[in-house]
């Protein structure tokens, strides 16, 4: 598909890829400003500490999605797997937050790894029937060991420990923030590099095709299995964040429409250049926020209605100025061809 | 620069949680009241018979007390603990809020209980009443009723009336395992049996097969507890499965029989005995007024136990704004709603000093057609119950 | 035992003519449709405020229900969802997902987040002993009505010629398209007839499953177990995935109350993995 590496050598290839997954130099313009976002902003700390949460969420699922054309109305699992692993450390005296990144990462990438298998066959509607029952399975049974989880009165008594025993998660959140935002900034860094990886390209073949992927001797379940382990791992980041910088857990972290949030999150950003995910947790948050802060009771119904015109108008031509924006980014071309096979399943003629 | 920043953390703290000593020279500032309910979600109409009750109070009496004017931020957080944290803290630091009030839910209020810790803001309990709530925090008190305080009432009831075997169905979260664990504890000291404890998801719930169960098991009562706003859902099924009919009598707290949606149950809820706190047929002048201002605000709807303990919660924090003369440092506030005491509508109330949870009348009331509306008729008073679970 | 089962049968036949209409625009035209729910709450408020307000009869609801949701759904179809039918999957999800969202507040601002109720006509009500079963009437009433329409549709796809211009346009579009059927009218009049189906399971349903405005949020869960378990290439598949469905979470919830929801999850999940294009799926490739 994307004949842009006629490699004379394999390390003429690689180069190529390593180039094109370092950040541009505008890139950097754009990160850079966004720790200082706080200072703009005190009073909205929390709104953005959730950005970032959310961001770094639906980047994850733009890793089987947009990369790997994994439907998913599930994903919640994985971050509420990270979320109640970090929150019970916390719970229990280990407070440590890099402890429990770690452990939550691991414990939603184990998740994934052995949930992968289950989702390597049949249609989207399958695909999207199964990841959402594993989710709901794990709900119940996170409502089920409430000795463990709290179940539906939610984990208490978390204590996170200050981060490197210096900056303690504070009323104000601007500690929140920082955290939430380097870890974003290292799992979208992580990420770019996956997809611009002799891995992510084959799985850009697999996803184009799974058949042709296949006769060019790409084994395409491995490389499935792969990608949503990790995507897993990355959601359970984004669950663990939102554990430790609110100190609380419930079972909302597991709940459907934390699934649904993510998905709309991520369409209305566009699929395939993992920008997308941020500018569409950007978008819908600060809609969000503005609207739930003027009409309390009926924000949904406005909520709705910038849905439904966003697909009617076309979402091409809203997001358009942020897209324009990322064709200089490198995987931009992802982003057209990730249109075509997300309507027909993989196999469509 | 990581010292500035622990200044400018620290200093923002500081500024948050000590609002209160600056505020004498700030006297002329507004007293800010952050009201956290579920306006969205299936637990609305909670958020809005409170949120109705609270600003009745605030339209009958002036914005004004000692000389500070009341100004209440209405949030919703659609009934998701998470969501209630975030605005609650959200609501500290940049709203300065000197209160904190509402909470539909259980998991809310525990969700919240640390920042008002943290921020040492007087945090309002306005529906909530799962008995450790008080607990969670020193800057919490409570306006609403705790489980244990109609379970023991109606548990005892039940001994004492002819009914020996009792199954308990109730929703499973923190208060509906006190009222079955409370329920149980009075009836059986006197002298009954629980042959079934029955859990029911507090979402969604489809009670049928559960119903079918309580059948089955063939006992004199089922003691029922589901949050408010459920019970119609409940009556339904329970009239459907011929429950009635088998002679199992309904007894249980006064949610099930939640006055906001009473009427609606029909003939199937008529014979329901509950322990409550309040009935909106309260006999009282202070209840006539309250009822017919309620309505006359809210295009009808009746106030339930929910709106009235909105309006408490109000008069609770004009009461004390009132002694502690504007004054809205935490800890002061908080000793002057100790020991609070005045009438309300559903009758004489006070503040527990030791526990901050409320002490009120507890009735049995009866479900009756009166005048062709359904009303939780009170038969008989329990005077000045206090939270049996925070006894001795 | 046996009550258990009756009572999962009623339960099941409702889901089934609350979710068709979904199954059939899932596998005509290949559009998820969310939404669909929302139809039947509309199907349910209808009969609410016509018997609350205006004391129709029941009876009278019902039909009334069908016809208002069926042409409600057949102006949405041909000024909204026309356009939607060549976008892909995502944007079809966010669309009617939109559409849920503006549904379940509309609903709430108009007659408010409370649990809506309907007193059935006395006729109705109560239950009698059958052979040692004892039998809600409501139940049987509601198998009675979903039996005769799942007989008709079943009349109408196998023996009309409608019905086989519907089955030849399910199996393959474009080449229907090719022979000459009006693919998208008959798209039309089935999306019309499957909204009035579930605003008739929504108005029946009322008193079972509750109505509230969270309704279409709730279930839509359920519709999509019954459509991907089933299938979407018969109506026979999603008819006995409705059956399945609803026998299992009743008797789940009757003898493991602790593990309730598991049952029908873990069930759909078990499914979908050893079959994963749904139990009556005829062929592998769509």
């Amino acid at each position: 598909m994307s004949g842009e590496a006629k490699p004379s050598t394999l390390e003429a290839a690689r180069a190529s890829l390593m180039r094109s997954a370092a950040l541009k130099p505008f890139e950097y313009l754009v990160w850079l400003p966004l720790p200082l976002l706080i200072f703009l902003f005190p009073s909205k700390a929390f709104l953005l500490n959730e950005i970032a949460i959310l961001a770094l969420f639906a980047v994850s699922l733009d890793l089987i999605l947009g990369f790997a054309g994994i439907v998913s109305l599930g994903h919640a699992a994985f971050f509420g797997a990270g979320a109640y692993t970090a929150g019970i450390l916390a719970a229990n005296g280990f407070g440590a937050p890099l402890l429990g990144l770690a452990a939550g990462g691991a414990a939603a990438a184990l998740l994934g790894f052995a949930t992968s298998f289950f989702i390597l066959r049949g249609s989207d509607l399958t695909r999207l029937m199964i990841t959402l029952g594993l989710q709901l399975i794990l709900l119940e049974l996170a409502n089920r060991f409430s000795g463990l989880t709290g179940g539906t009165d939610g984990l208490y008594g978390m204590t996170v420990d200050p981060i490197a025993g210096l900056f303690s998660f504070d009323l104000t959140g601007q500690t929140a923030w920082f955290y939430s935002l380097t870890v974003l900034f290292a799992a979208f860094l992580f990420a770019r590099r996956l997809v611009h990886s002799p891995f992510g390209r084959s799985l850009k073949a697999v996803k184009g095709n799974r058949r042709r992927a296949a006769f060019l001797g790409i084994d395409t379940n491995r490389r499935l299995v792969a990608i949503y382990t990790v995507s897993a791992g990355l959601a359970g980041l984004a669950g663990v964040l939102l554990a430790q910088t609110t100190q609380f857990v419930s079972l909302d972290v597991l709940d459907f429409h934390r699934s649904a949030e993510v998905l709309l999150v991520l369409v209305i950003g566009g699929t395939g250049y993992l920008y997308g995910g941020i500018f569409g947790a950007v978008i819908f948050k600060l809609m969000q926020d503005w609207l739930s802060g003027m009409t309390p009771q009926y924000w949904q119904f406005w909520i709705g209605l910038l849905l439904v015109a966003i697909v009617l108008v076309g979402r091409e031509r809203m997001t358009g100025g942020l897209g324009r924006l990322a064709a200089f980014l490198p995987g931009r071309p992802a982003r057209r061809a990730a249109k075509a096979p997300a309507a027909g399943g993989e196999d469509a003629p | 620069m990581m010292d500035r920043r622990r200044f400018l953390t620290v200093g923002a703290i500081a500024l948050a949680a000590g609002l209160g000593l600056s505020a004498p020279a700030a006297a002329q500032e507004s007293v800010k009241i952050g009201l956290i309910l579920p306006m969205t979600g299936p637990f609305a109409s909670t958020g809005r018979q409170v949120e109705a009750g609270a600003r009745l109070y605030m339209s009958k009496h002036g914005d004004t007390v000692a000389g500070r004017k009341i100004e209440l931020l209405l949030k919703d957080d659609a009934g998701t603990p998470d969501q209630t944290k975030r605005t609650a803290q959200e609501m500290v630091v940049n709203d300065k809020v000197s209160f904190l009030a509402g909470f539909g839910l259980t998991p809310l209020a525990f969700a919240t209980a640390p920042i008002s810790t943290q921020a040492k803001v007087p945090t309002i309990v306005m529906a909530a009443a799962t008995s450790s709530i008080t607990e969670k925090s020193p800057f919490i008190a409570r306006t609403s009723f705790t489980l244990p305080q109609a379970s023991v009432i109606i548990g005892e009831w039940a001994a004492e009336n002819g009914i020996k075997k009792v199954v308990t169905l109730v929703s499973d979260y923190a208060p509906g395992a006190d009222a079955q664990k409370w329920f149980a504890s009075a009836f059986t000291e006197n002298g009954g049996e629980i042959v079934e404890e029955i859990q029911v998801p507090l979402r969604n719930p489809d009670f049928a097969p559960f119903l079918q169960r309580v059948k089955d098991a063939s006992p004199d009562a089922v003691f029922v507890f589901v949050p408010s706003g459920a019970g119609a859902a409940f009556m339904k099924q329970f009239r459907d499965r011929g429950l009635g009919e088998a002679g199992i009598r309904l007894i249980g707290t006064g949610d099930v029989v939640d006055d906001d949606i009473l009427n609606d149950m029909g003939e199937a809820a008529l014979g329901t005995v509950t322990a409550h706190h309040y009935s909106v047929a309260h006999d009282s002048p202070e209840n006539d007024a309250f009822v017919k201002a309620f309505k006359a605000a809210n295009d009808g709807m009746r106030p339930n136990f929910m709106g009235v303990a909105g309006y408490d919660g109000m008069a609770l924090i004009y009461q004390a704004l009132e002694k502690t003369g504007g004054d809205t440092d935490g800890e002061k506030v908080m000793e002057a709603i100790k020991g609070l005491a005045w009438t309300s509508p559903r009758g004489p109330i006070s503040i527990d000093p030791k526990t901050r949870d409320i002490v009120q009348n507890m009735y049995i009331r009866e479900v009756k057609s009166v005048d062709g509306e359904l009303y939780n008729v009170e038969q008989e008073t329990f005077e000045a119950v206090k939270d049996p679970a925070k006894e001795g | 035992m046996l009550t258990i089962l009756f009572d999962g049968f009623a339960y099941g036949m409702l889901l089934f003519i609350l979710a068709c209409g979904l199954a059939v625009t899932l596998g005509l035209m290949n559009f998820i449709n969310l939404a669909h729910g929302a139809f039947a709450m509309a199907g349910g408020y209808l009969t609410v405020v016509l018997m609350n307000r205006y004391g129709v009869s029941f009876y009278l609801c019902l039909p009334a229900a069908f016809l208002v949701t069926a042409l409600a759904g057949a102006v949405l179809e041909r000024t909204l969802y026309v356009h939607l039918y060549d976008r892909n999957h995502l944007d079809q999800v966010l669309f009617s997902i939109g559409l849920v969202f503006m549904a379940v507040a509309a609903i709430d601002f108009v007659a408010g987040s409370q649990q809506q109720i309907i007193q059935l006509p006395a006729s109705l009500r109560g239950r009698f002993e059958f052979f040692g079963v004892s039998v809600g009437v409501y139940r049987l009433f509601i198998i009675v009505i979903c039996g005769l329409l799942t007989l008709a549709l079943q009349l109408v796809s196998s023996r009309t010629r409608f019905g086989s211009q519907l089955r030849a346009a399910v199996d393959d579009p474009s080449v229907a398209r090719g022979l000459g059927i009006r693919v998208s009218a008959i798209f039309a009049v089935t999306f019309a007839v499957g909204s009035g189906l579930a605003g008739l399971g929504g108005a029946l349903g009322a008193e079972i499953l509750g109505l509230d405005p969270t309704f279409p949020l709730k279930f839509m869960i359920y519709f999509l177990i019954v459509v991907a378990v089933g299938g979407t290439t018969t109506i026979t598949g999603p008819f006995i995935a409705s059956i399945i469905l609803g026998v299992a979470d009743v008797a789940g919830k009757y003898y493991l109350p602790d593990f309730g929801a598991f049952v029908i999850y873990t069930l759909m999940v078990a499914i979908l993995i050893v079959r994963p294009e749904g139990l009556f799926a005829r062929s592998a490739a769509r």
